[in-house]
């Protein structure tokens, strides 16, 4: 079966400034995928890119294994909602649901019957004949959904669908979404920033940092093995520790820091004399012991959450570490202007080449 | 307030002269018009009557004259409206470089003496239809809406667009992303938010050619239009059946304008409620209701 | 004259060529991007658009005004001779304008001279007058007068917005005349022994102008004061600056688009007015554009009327640039 969506080396430039850079990516049918990246990265741009509402400056845009070249956004399978939505003000709730009925010829009845069962399915049966300034928000939103499924896209795009939604109310819709992708089975493409969106929804998600897709994987991978410095502090909470390599062997190396040496994972085998960046979770760092990699500093303020309790630390060098103890050591919180001693396990630090850049 | 009672007096006699100025000498012709002696009068008034609009009524020139600016106000409704909306459409895409230019030449005709536009428009139009052999078109009908429109297509053209730059363009892309074609964006999504400007164009653009004097008289030709025939008749004596045609073109305007207003208010009233349904519904989302549709 | 036709055909076609030039040049250097002109709006809607303002642009303003242009420096022929050798450039038209004849410059025509800076004078004059009268009631409208209050003062100006200008023009010869009202109740009171007589001095055709005109300053001032944020006059009385200070410092360098449309309609309209000078004017009266009406429905005199029209129309470009670089403005902001 061909791939839902194909990007092959696209290039989007406006004027001098490239808002992708060599997207190459492969999404399968039936899949819920994001683009996460934050604000101007160029997610809507790629979005539109597959949409047809941009021409792609260079590359190659396949839907269903078809080139997409010279064909017009009203001819591809793909069904867009739009970061505002842009419901239409002058149609009812159910003129909005059924106008891409009505403009491919789809008799009446046949699409009165359509439309009805959407508005059942979004669970407003009775709102078919209201105007869409008479909704709220989130009924809006479904409309918004009920209108591009009718038309029974093959691939259904969705730009930061939830960002205008109260945050009660975007918890419900993550679910909700998820639950119509299972049932209608097509392939979402779904943009956010928000990395907590990414990670529950997706089944794969693509992290985006000005214009250039950095890494592609699973929630769990790209949080757990991120493979650039921007996808390890831009996916969850991250420490970034700078250093120059001293030794490296069999997967692991150590890095010698302003505050002494710390050793870590190395999966891009990086060679000794490199600068390099060391990355740990707060909830990686332990207070105590007598860890392979340590580092004093003192404490400068402690949130006590319950079952999690976060630190702010700073080191000799001034800089800022964060960590997040368990529910285990409430019995010995640190204050703040305690000085603490920390540490964590070669397996829990991340070692990854400097950008050329900062 | 920090006015003291001095300041308000005097803003309050300011306010009633001002009001003096501005309606007063309508009303004066206003009373005139049912006044019996036959040069128009207010004081004394000698006695009630209406025979200056049945005047008005047999006056075959007047009523020949009000049938050609209906007709002349009518045909340049339906050719500005369509000029103006194309006018503002292109506004918003043409170059950027050709933008300022573009728009010296089609807001020109604004800034223009209407006797300037008259003159201009028969001038080429002789020429044009002579060395063309189109002469059929040298006509005073013709010539009026076309030195109208010029300047009338530029009004209906400043309202449109004052809303087409409050049009949401995803919109335009979200009917095409739904499959629809160019025409049916523009008929389905662009007219239908136009509507209540192009409404207001239309109103504008009959109500600016039925006045219009000055153009008019010149583009006319042999033929009349109620206010060249009405300048003809104020030059020639003064008679209340003047002043009763303005009695009846005010009361017109009034009537125009009272309904406006009843209309706007409705449509307000409208938006209101909507608002209050949407808040409705915002407010049972919150509350925990789980199928909102049960809501209702 | 085919030149002319080839010049009506040639115009527009070169509009078109610069205009798909100018796009492609800006789409190269990435100004624009999307799809191109008719892409966008699809054949039949673009096909629409290009000629419907081609030929608003070409047929209804640009080329007749050059044709205007072209016959005010012609001699007046028979039509028999149109195009003929008869037909040559000339500024003889121009030349009648400031002697009072085709060929001689001996002495100057000082009737429509004066006619001429006469009614631009007064055009200036009433310009301002207006804009005093208006000023007031469009501040009050737009910063202090409550909801129900505005809606009543707005209909009562929409209402007389209407009556064509050559009614309103009656409406002043009813009052002011010497038998009118004016006049009846002065003598009536005893103030009077004999009629003043308003329109053979002029006073009347003044007024009436004034009053024609007087709600195209309205209009504009109000829609540009209204824009005025209400706190920035606050906080200039909380400062303690005295009224005239607010009106001159904060309110007007606002509403400087609105006042420049404003005078510059007033202007426009007054300078080319007809109807009132027509209907209100004495004998004795001297206004430029029934001399130039003249030149067309009395002298038959064609290339002379384009040429007395063209005059005026200079007069009003000149007053809308000093406008322009008086306020420091574009005309995009004052034809809003
Ligand atoms: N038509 C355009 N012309 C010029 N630059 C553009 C255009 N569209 C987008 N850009 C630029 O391209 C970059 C990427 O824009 P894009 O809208 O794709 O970002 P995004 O990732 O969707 O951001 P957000 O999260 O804010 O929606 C931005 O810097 C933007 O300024
Ligand atoms: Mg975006």
């Amino acid at each position: 079966m061909a791939a839902a969506v194909e990007l092959e080396g696209v290039n989007v430039t406006f004027g001098d400034f490239v808002a992708v850079r060599d997207a190459n990516l492969t999404i399968e049918p039936g899949e819920f995928f994001s683009f996460l990246g934050p604000s101007g990265c160029g997610k809507t741009t790629l979005l539109r890119t597959i949409s047809a509402f941009i021409e792609p400056t260079r590359g190659t845009v396949r839907i269903g294994g078809r080139d997409m070249k010279g064909i017009g956004p009203n001819k591809r399978p793909t069904a867009l909602i739009f970061q505002n939505l842009a419901l239409f003000p002058m149609m009812t709730v159910a003129e909005n649901i059924g106008y891409g009925l009505r403009v491919r010829g789809v008799p009446r009845h046949e699409r009165d019957e359509k439309v009805k069962n959407l508005l059942i399915q979004i669970a407003l049966p009775e709102h078919g004949h209201k105007l869409v300034s008479e909704l709220s928000g989130g009924q809006r939103q479904r409309v918004a959904i009920a209108r591009a499924l009718a038309v029974e896209p093959s691939v259904l795009l969705l730009d930061e669908p939830l960002s205008a939604l109260d945050l009660k109310l975007r918890q419900h819709m993550r679910a909700e979404l998820r639950a119509i992708q299972k049932r209608v089975g097509i392939t979402f493409i779904y943009i956010t920033h928000d990395q907590g969106e990414a990670l529950t929804m997706s089944d794969r998600i693509a992290v985006m940092n000005a214009g250039v897709i950095e890494q592609v994987g699973n929630g769990r991978s790209v949080y757990a093995e991120p493979r650039t410095p921007f996808v390890a502090s831009f996916v969850g909470e991250n420490n970034a520790i700078r250093g120059r390599i001293t030794q490296a062997a069999n997967g692991t190396a150590t890095l010698d820091t302003p505050i002494g040496p710390l050793t870590g994972r190395n999966p891009v085998g990086l060679p000794a004399g490199d600068e390099a960046l060391i990355f740990v979770r707060p909830e990686a760092l332990k207070l105590g012991g007598d860890p392979p990699s340590g580092f004093e500093g003192e404490a400068l303020d402690v949130t006590y959450e319950g079952s999690i309790t976060h630190v702010t630390m700073r080191v000799r060098t001034g800089q800022k570490i964060t960590l997040s103890l368990g529910g285990g050591a409430a019995g010995i919180l640190p204050q703040p202007g305690d000085m603490l001693k920390v540490g964590f396990e070669p397996q829990d630090g991340l070692l990854l080449a400097r950008p050329e850049r900062s | 307030m920090r006015e003291g009672i001095v300041q308000r007096f005097s803003f309050a006699v300011y306010l009633g002269l001002f009001f003096l100025y501005l309606l007063g000498p309508l009303a004066v012709m206003a009373v005139s018009a049912f006044n019996t002696p036959d040069y128009p009068q207010v004081w004394p008034f000698e006695g009630f009557t209406l025979d200056w609009f049945g005047k008005l009524l047999s006056d075959g020139d007047m009523m020949y004259g009000l049938r050609t600016s209906l007709w002349i106000g009518v045909l340049v409704v339906l050719v500005s409206v369509p000029i103006g909306l194309a006018g503002a459409i292109v506004m918003t895409q043409i170059p950027v470089r050709a933008r300022a230019t573009y728009y010296l030449v089609v807001v020109s005709p604004v800034l223009t003496p209407g006797v300037i536009i008259g003159i201009s428009t028969v001038v080429f139009w002789r020429e044009f239809t002579t060395l063309t052999g189109m002469k059929f078109m040298y006509d005073g009908i013709v010539m009026t809406v076309l030195g109208q429109a010029s300047f009338i297509s530029a009004y209906c053209m400043l309202i449109i667009l004052a809303r087409l730059q409050r049009f949401d363009r995803s919109q335009e892309e979200a009917a095409l992303d739904l499959g629809a074609s160019y025409p049916q964006v523009f008929l389905h999504v662009l007219l239908p938010f136009l509507k209540p400007a192009l409404f207001s164009a239309a109103v504008l653009a009959f109500l600016s050619s039925f006045e219009n004097y000055n153009t008019t008289t010149f583009s006319i030709l042999a033929d009349k239009t109620l206010t060249t025939v009405l300048a003809g008749r104020v030059r020639q004596g003064t008679t209340p059946a003047i002043s009763a045609l303005a009695v009846f073109i005010v009361a017109v305007t009034v009537a125009g304008a009272l309904v406006y207003e009843v209309m706007k208010r409705r449509e307000d009233g409208r938006i209101r409620r909507r608002q209050q349904v949407a808040a409705k519904a915002e407010e049972a989302e919150f509350s925990g209701t789980p199928e909102p549709a049960a809501a209702e | 004259m085919s030149g002319g036709l080839t010049l009506v055909v040639a115009l527009p076609l070169l509009a078109a060529l610069i205009l798909i030039l100018l796009s492609r040049l800006e789409r190269r250097k990435g100004a624009i991007a999307g799809p191109g002109f008719f892409q966008r709006n699809g054949v039949a809607v673009g096909l629409y658009l290009a000629v419907a303002v081609g030929f608003w642009a070409f047929f209804i303003i640009v080329l007749p005004q050059l044709a205007m242009v072209d016959l005010s420096f012609r001699p007046k022929l028979p039509p028999s001779q149109m195009g003929g050798p008869k037909d040559i450039f000339t500024l003889e038209n121009y030349r009648y304008f400031l002697f009072g004849s085709t060929t001689s410059t001996a002495n100057w025509n000082w009737l429509h001279i004066k006619a001429f800076f006469l009614s631009i004078g007064v055009s200036i004059l009433i310009t301002l007058l207006n804009l005093a009268i208006c000023y007031p009631l469009a501040f009050h409208m737009a910063q202090s007068a409550p909801v129900a209050r505005l809606r009543v003062l707005l209909l009562l100006l929409i209402i007389p917005y209407w009556v064509n200008e050559i009614l309103r023009a009656f409406a002043f010869r009813v009052l002011l005349s010497s038998g009118g009202v004016v006049n009846k109740l002065l003598m009536g009171g005893g103030l009077l022994d004999a009629p003043i007589d308003f329109l053979g001095n002029d006073v009347g055709l003044y007024m009436g102008l004034s009053y024609a005109y007087l709600l195209m300053m309205i209009f504009p001032l109000y829609n540009a004061i209204e824009s005025l944020d209400r706190n920035q006059i606050e906080a200039a009385r909380d400062l303690g600056a005295p009224w005239w200070h607010i009106h001159a410092f904060v309110v007007m360098p606002h509403a400087k688009p609105g006042i420049a449309s404003g005078c510059t309609l007033v202007f426009m309209l007054s300078a080319g007015a007809l109807a009132a000078p027509l209907v209100l004017g004495g004998p004795r009266t001297l206004w430029f554009t029934p001399i130039v009406y003249d030149r067309f429905y009395q002298a038959f005199n064609w290339p002379q009327g384009a040429a007395y029209a063209l005059i005026l129309l200079f007069a009003c470009i000149v007053f809308v640039l000093a406008v322009l670089r008086m306020f420091r403005l574009s005309l995009g902001e004052i034809a809003r």
